[in-house]
């Protein structure tokens, strides 16, 4: 009886760490994939050469947007649900 | 007074380049819901607002595209349908994350919405699929948005699938993609119109 309760905790225990890997991990990959495009089409990046460009041309940089999501999900919004994963677990253990 | 008018509006490609970021916004908290369960995810009320919120603020902001961009009756038509249908299913996922909406079926506005904008994007694009990066574009939209009408059914029917949700957050970076690569006289496969005007990168 206690190896099938360590078994299923263990299995708990995995589940929530793959779920808490992609959580910590998606905004990373989000933020290397626009920095990955900003290389691979640097000239999509307009403030590396900025002579001739109008205000528009400047305030839009999508490899940079996509950079900027990426690192604001992973500061913002991944934390809490990092925290929020592991409170929901506890406490479903402890029922 | 107009030449100082149009300078203040930016070029088109740019506004999609703004709607790519909210799509990969909403993309990326999709995501995440989809994988640590609406239980976890709702635990916190602002989180809860989220992804709503940024649906339905990316309708309200349709509408000023729908008054500016209007170069034809059926730019504006296809501007606005889409504007309405994405504000509602915005509203609708706001509803029923304060719970003031309990009927499911508000659920559908969702794909109702992505349905609707995927033929508004295919009805005013009036040029050929290989016309230009921009036509290129939009025809994928609008198919992308049609096919994946589907998926956002899924999503409606069964909120809690990590597959439909995962499938649905693929779904929101693949438009998210196709509006980043919108360039109005890119050429697309190597092929531009002439008369579509001098190519750029």
């Amino acid at each position: 009886m206690q190896i099938s309760t360590d078994y299923a905790e263990s299995a708990v225990t995995t589940r929530r760490d793959r779920r808490a890997t992609f959580v910590r991990w998606l905004g990373p990959a989000c933020a290397l994939a626009g920095f990955a495009w900003a290389l691979a089409q640097p000239y999509r990046i307009t403030l590396l050469h900025p002579h001739g460009q109008g205000l528009w041309w400047l305030l839009s940089e999508p490899p940079l947007f996509v950079v900027i999501v990426g690192l604001a999900f992973h500061w913002i919004v991944a934390p809490g649900v990092l925290e929020d994963l592991e409170a929901v677990e506890r406490e479903r253990s402890e029922r | 007074m107009i030449l100082a008018a149009s300078r203040l509006i930016p070029p088109s490609e740019h506004v999609h380049w703004w709607f790519a970021t909210g799509f990969l916004i909403l993309a990326l908290c999709l995501a995440a819901r989809a994988v640590v369960g609406p239980e976890v995810w709702d635990r916190r009320p602002w989180r809860r607002y989220l992804w709503p919120g940024v649906l339905f603020l990316m309708g309200l902001l349709l509408f000023p595209v729908m008054v500016f961009y209007t170069n034809s009756t059926i730019h504006m038509v296809a501007h606005g349908s889409w504007a309405e249908s994405m504000t509602l299913a915005g509203a609708a996922a706001l509803g029923l994350a304060s719970g003031k909406l309990h009927n499911p079926l508000w659920r559908l506005t969702l794909p109702f919405g992505l349905f609707v904008s995927g033929l508004a994007v295919l009805a005013h694009e009036q040029q050929s699929w290989l016309y230009s990066r921009a036509a290129f574009g939009h025809h994928m939209l609008g198919w992308l948005g049609i096919g994946g009408a589907l998926i956002a059914l899924a999503v409606a029917l069964r909120p809690r699938s990590l597959v439909a949700g995962l499938c649905f957050a693929v779904l929101l970076v693949s438009i998210s993609t196709v509006l980043y690569a919108d360039r109005d006289t890119a050429p697309i496969f190597g092929h531009l119109s002439p008369e579509a005007g001098i190519p750029h990168r």
